[in-house]
């Protein structure tokens, strides 16, 4: 039995009355899920399913109302819990007064990686994403998708056994979204594990090992991919439709 | 302690990356001009008077700095959602607290030490002597209440967030708690109970850092206190200042932050 890298257990999580609104809202509603060493899974599901809610309790940003999430079977609540996780936010911000070079150092420093090591580590990832040209200068002056892939870069400075990634690939142009995908197979041939979620479900296809489907707080499917295109007989995009109880209307 | 180390380091880079230590060399310019100006007059009066402007520019200007950074730190690290890479990494929020309140504090020092060198030259050119233990006292009493009032603009800052409405709270407490305040012991004597009671204790309760300012004291050449007694306002500051953070890092720590 591989090592359980995510596991939820009846995830529950309510956010508090919002204005406009006469009842709590609950973003996730009794979710288990288990992601396994190795793997790399897709979690998807429509627009307010639930999944970056999901991920921010996996990330100590928000309370679990409810049930319990562990990562490396150590309860999210430890801040222990992320030190061998990298993290890439759906919209990534970084300082913009400091250069790419600068952040990279600063969050090597928490991590508590040595100078020789961190100077490794950070030439090596400046050439991963390919920011050699700029990577001295304030991030004010870099577009959104040189961002991005600091952002990229700043989640793989631990050398992480876990990557999670909120729709790495929205917001990319082609040339961007093929170097996440070819980031994403080199990470799970070293046998590090990836939980990401996404919209492109032709990507979801292509790249991951196992997937959930997420509606409304809950799960409505899981398992491999190619176990789920057999029992369906259809492709991934068509039984996601049918499992949120999509039904095409008449234009008229 | 690394993390705490590098997140104060990040405060203070922004700071004169942004060109916010620009506002201290419009501030020094104006001391320079205001202590330069004391060699055309030998008139005692007025000189003591350009003192006294000096030092009140230098503790005006180091409580803005410090309160405004201070109130902003906490608040811009959500809006500019760089709160969130920062707490995926092994980093407790108390060490976010801790870091931030370092690097406003480190910040006033460097802009007390700046002011007060400045000044320091100017006056010791005319003058020919220089205090410098005085001039090391009374900075650092300048710096110990700043750490309280650091303290103070970021516990505002994770109950109001915004900065602005904060930093406007946070002076008139200062301000408040250093002229007022004083008062309250003796007002509250010749009251009848429970209020005099009622306010004996909040004259206990509040900062006292009035202490801490010790410009008249300086300015009429009187005897400043002594180590002893700088030593007990430092551990009161100290004391202080700790509960004020532990105070900030209780409300932040199991605050929801959505990405
Ligand atoms: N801070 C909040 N307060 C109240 N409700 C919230 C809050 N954040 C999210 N929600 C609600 O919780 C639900 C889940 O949101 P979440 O952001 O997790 O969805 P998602 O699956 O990531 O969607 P998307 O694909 O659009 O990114 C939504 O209905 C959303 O409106
Ligand atoms: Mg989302």
């Amino acid at each position: 039995m591989m090592e359980s890298v995510v596991q939820l257990k009846n995830l529950r999580v309510e956010y508090p009355i919002a204005s406009g609104s006469s009842v709590p809202k609950l973003a996730v509603n009794g979710l288990s899920l288990d992601v396994r060493q190795g793997e790399v899974f897709g979690f998807l599901g429509p627009n307010g399913a639930g999944k970056t809610t999901t991920m921010n309790v996996l990330l100590g940003f928000v309370n679990a109302t409810g049930g319990e999430a562990r990562l490396f079977g150590v309860n999210v609540r430890e801040p222990i819990a992320r030190q061998r996780i990298g993290y890439l936010p759906e919209l990534t911000y970084y300082y913009k007064f400091l250069s790419a070079e600068e952040i990279l150092r600063f969050y090597a420093k928490v991590f508590g990686i040595e100078r020789m090591e961190a100077d490794r580590r950070i030439d090596r990832l400046i050439k991963l994403v390919e920011l050699e040209h700029a990577s001295k200068r304030p991030l004010k002056s870099y577009s959104k998708g040189m961002q991005q892939r600091v952002g990229l870069a700043q989640a793989l400075i631990n050398n992480p056994d876990l990557l999670i990634l909120d729709e790495p690939t929205s917001g990319l142009d082609p040339i961007g979204r093929m170097k996440v995908r070819e980031i994403i197979q080199r990470l799970k041939n070293e046998g590090k594990t990836v939980f990401f979620s996404s919209h492109e479900l032709g990507e979801v296809e292509t790249v991951c090992d196992r997937v959930a489907i997420v509606h409304q707080g809950q799960l409505r499917e899981e398992g491999r991919v190619a176990d789920l295109l057999a029992k369906y007989k259809t492709g991934l995009e068509q039984i996601f439709l049918d499992l949120i109880g999509y039904k095409p209307q008449a234009i008229t | 302690m690394n993390t705490v180390w590098a997140i104060s380091t990040v405060v203070i880079k922004e700071l004169y990356r942004r060109k916010d230590f620009y506002v201290l060399l419009v501030l020094t310019t104006l001391l320079t001009l205001a202590a330069g100006s004391m060699s055309f007059f030998n008139e005692n009066t007025i000189v003591r008077a350009l003192k006294e402007i000096c030092l009140l520019l230098i503790w005006i200007s180091s409580l803005i700095i410090g309160i405004t950074t201070a109130a902003r730190q906490i608040p811009s690290e959500k809006e500019n959602r760089t709160i969130f890479p920062l707490l995926a990494k092994p980093v407790t929020r108390w060490q976010v607290v801790l870091g931030k309140f370092l690097g406003c504090w480190l910040a006033c020092g460097i802009t007390l030490i700046v002011f007060y060198v400045f000044f320091g030259i100017l006056v010791g050119a005319r003058e020919h002597t220089l205090p410098v233990a005085a001039f090391a006292k009374l900075m650092w009493m300048q710096w110990v209440a700043l750490g309280v009032v650091v303290a103070l603009a970021l516990l505002g800052s994770v109950v109001l967030s915004a900065p602005g409405p904060n930093a406007t709270l946070c002076f008139i407490v200062v301000l408040g708690v250093t002229f007022v305040g004083p008062h309250l012991g003796k007002v509250s004597v010749g009251l009848t109970e429970p209020a005099g009671t009622l306010l004996y204790s909040i004259y206990f309760l509040i900062p006292h850092l009035e202490w801490y300012d010790l410009r008249d004291i300086f300015i009429n050449d009187q005897i400043l206190p002594g180590n002893a007694a700088c030593f007990m306002a430092t551990f009161y500051a100290a004391a202080y200042a700790t509960l004020l953070l532990v105070l900030t890092w209780a409300r932040f720590r199991r605050q929801n932050l959505n990405t």
